[in-house]
């Protein structure tokens, strides 16, 4: 059966691409179960976005949870080959506290990792595979990159509490001068940190910038080589360097990266290296993946059909089914969207509409 | 087309001060200052969209990116947390959130701290913060009776000169965070209007 773009809603169509995108780079599908034991979010609470998580007693008495994440089940069942990397995909709903409207709700997932010796061309080849999927969502995209390692080293320099460094790092997420400035006071560090916020944009603003601002020198190369590698593919017009991309750095480490596509508020893509989680998780491997949160590409698309369909047929009560069957499968074979009814529905808005009387088909409006 | 700028502005006198700056910063709509009941206003030509909110929904516009960039107070920001950059101090409209008592109000740690305010969650911080244990009575105005009617031992409000304060014999008695206007922006919008949004900034830095 051909299936048309028009029948797909956007989130499916991308959800589809998707696949096919991670399956031709060689991303195998994991599927799993919609439960999970409870216990795993207890134990990496922080690494959820949302706190809640809805929650069951199993038959056997065990306490259970519908996913809130799909990452932390992955790598809990992931095995270790030293060399080798594991590159899955999956295609999940997750159930999570929304933000905005505090209560739960089903969110389509879509993402890969990659687990094993992550090497510099594993990260490119994860972050080719992130600006393509934010291609194949919208021509107006941007991948904003940060690199932890970066930051925590002007973060270490200023030797704060741990709340104080929470807040800086929340500063640097907002892009916030002003409220650092009063946190971290004046010299050096300060400066650094100063700097990390206002320096932002394309790579190849960013990287010289970088050199100013005492980042370590093989920190740049890092950032610099994977931006190449991304370079060779004509994407570095959309990649952007930004360090107000900040994630838990329990959990992550090096780079982390956000997609943004033009018309939706919030990001659509998340993802990043989380070397710490594996290793809290008791795994020696190294790790890289991100999500597509499909959910939020619901209302990217804003045009709206001037039809509910195409042809509307009326037919008499008297009129023989096989006679209403004929006509439908007439029209409908002219490829045109129909739809057969003893009265004309409220509020339906039909292109066409046509009488059936006595096997006689009188057309009685016509708004093409 | 030029791409426009959606800017929510906060109803009231703070809101008219920042559109002159805006306007200073070359993001100009006269018809903003004729007399009318409109709520939305255009000017295609330096492609800026103005509209006037309720302050405390400036934030909501913002993060949902109805808005691309608005002006809010720390108060909003602190209280809802809202996903989205913090450009700019501008360093008006300042006030500062505070705990306030009548002036005979002597706090007994052994009892459950009253708190009533309009900033549950500001107010749960600080106190958390303390190690205090309280019991949070949100109300959505009036506030300062709260204490004289025995509903709750101190508040958590906005003080600017103190005056309401004083009038119903309440005196600051901790100052929780210093208050003043902000710029945000959508962090989506920032990504794809930087141009515009930076221009604005830098702008205001320079005012």
């Amino acid at each position: 059966m051909n299936i048309s773009d028009k029948n797909l809603k956007n989130e499916e169509r991308v959800s589809f691409a998707l696949r096919a995108l991670y399956s031709k780079y060689g991303y195998a599908q994991y599927k799993m179960s919609k439960f999970e034991e409870y216990d795993l979010y207890v134990r990496n609470k922080d690494f959820l976005i949302s706190d809640g998580v809805i929650t069951f007693t199993d038959t056997n008495g065990r306490l259970m949870a519908l996913k809130p994440d799909v990452t932390l089940s992955i790598i809990k069942n992931c095995t270790e080959a030293e060399g080798t990397v594991q590159k899955m995909y999956y295609n999940e709903n997750v159930y999570r506290v929304s933000g905005s409207t505090k209560s739960f709700r089903e969110i389509m997932q879509v993402g890969l990792e990659c687990i094993g010796d992550i090497d510099a061309y594993c990260i490119s080849e994860v972050l080719l595979l992130a600006a393509r999927s934010l291609m194949t969502i919208s021509d107006e995209w941007v991948l904003d990159i940060s690199h932890l390692g970066i930051l925590n080293d002007v973060i270490d320099a200023l030797c704060l509490d741990e709340t104080a460094k929470r807040e800086v790092i929340k500063c640097v997420g907002e892009k916030n001068l002003h409220e650092a400035t009063r946190l971290c006071g004046d010299g050096e560090a300060a400066d650094r940190i100063r700097a990390l916020i206002s320096t932002y944009g394309s790579v190849r603003e960013v990287i010289p910038r970088l050199r100013d601002a005492g980042v370590s020198k093989a920190h740049i190369k890092e950032l610099g080589d994977l931006t190449a590698a991304l370079d060779m593919y004509g994407l570095s017009k959309n990649l952007r360097i930004d360090f107000s991309v900040v994630d838990d750095i329990k959990y992550y480490n090096g780079i982390v990266f956000k997609g943004y596509v033009h018309g939706v508020p919030t990001s659509v893509l998340s993802g990043g290296q989380y070397d710490n989680l594996m290793k809290r998780m008791g795994k020696k491997a190294g790790a890289i993946g991100f999500a597509v949160y499909l959910d939020l590409l619901e209302g990217l698309s804003s045009k709206s059909e001037k039809y509910d369909v195409d042809t509307l047929v009326i037919y008499d009560e008297n009129e023989p089914a096989e006679s209403v069957a004929q006509t439908v499968a007439r029209i409908s074979d002219t490829g045109a969207s129909v739809v057969a009814q003893r009265r004309v529905p409220e509020k339906l808005r039909y292109k066409k509409l046509i009488k059936l009387s006595d096997g006689e088909v009188t057309v009685l409006e016509d708004n093409a | 087309m030029k791409t426009m700028l959606n800017v929510a502005l906060p109803k009231g006198r703070l809101g008219e001060k920042v559109y002159d700056m805006f306007a200073k910063a070359g993001f100009e709509c006269p018809s903003i200052k004729e007399e009318s009941r409109k709520l939305i206003f255009e000017n295609e030509s330096a492609g800026v969209r103005y509209f006037w909110v309720k302050p405390s929904d400036v934030a909501i516009y913002v993060e949902r990116g109805a808005a691309d960039i608005g002006v809010a107070g720390k108060d909003i920001l602190l209280e809802y947390s809202p996903d989205v950059y913090e450009l700019f101090d501008l360093d008006i409209g300042k006030c500062r959130m505070a705990v306030a008592a009548p002036s005979d109000f002597r706090d007994n740690p052994e009892k459950t701290l009253k708190v009533a305010t309009k900033f549950s969650n500001i107010a749960q911080r600080y106190y958390s913060s303390k190690g205090r244990d309280i019991d949070i009575i949100h109300l959505n105005g009036s506030i300062e009776i709260a204490p004289i009617l025995g509903l709750s031992d101190v508040i958590v409000d906005i003080v600017e000169t103190g005056t309401t304060l004083k009038e119903n014999n309440l005196e600051v008695f901790e100052t929780i965070v210093p208050i003043s206007a902000r710029l945000i922006a959508n962090k989506s919008s920032f990504m794809f209007k930087s141009g515009q949004i930076e221009k604005i900034v830098n702008s205001m830095k320079d005012m």
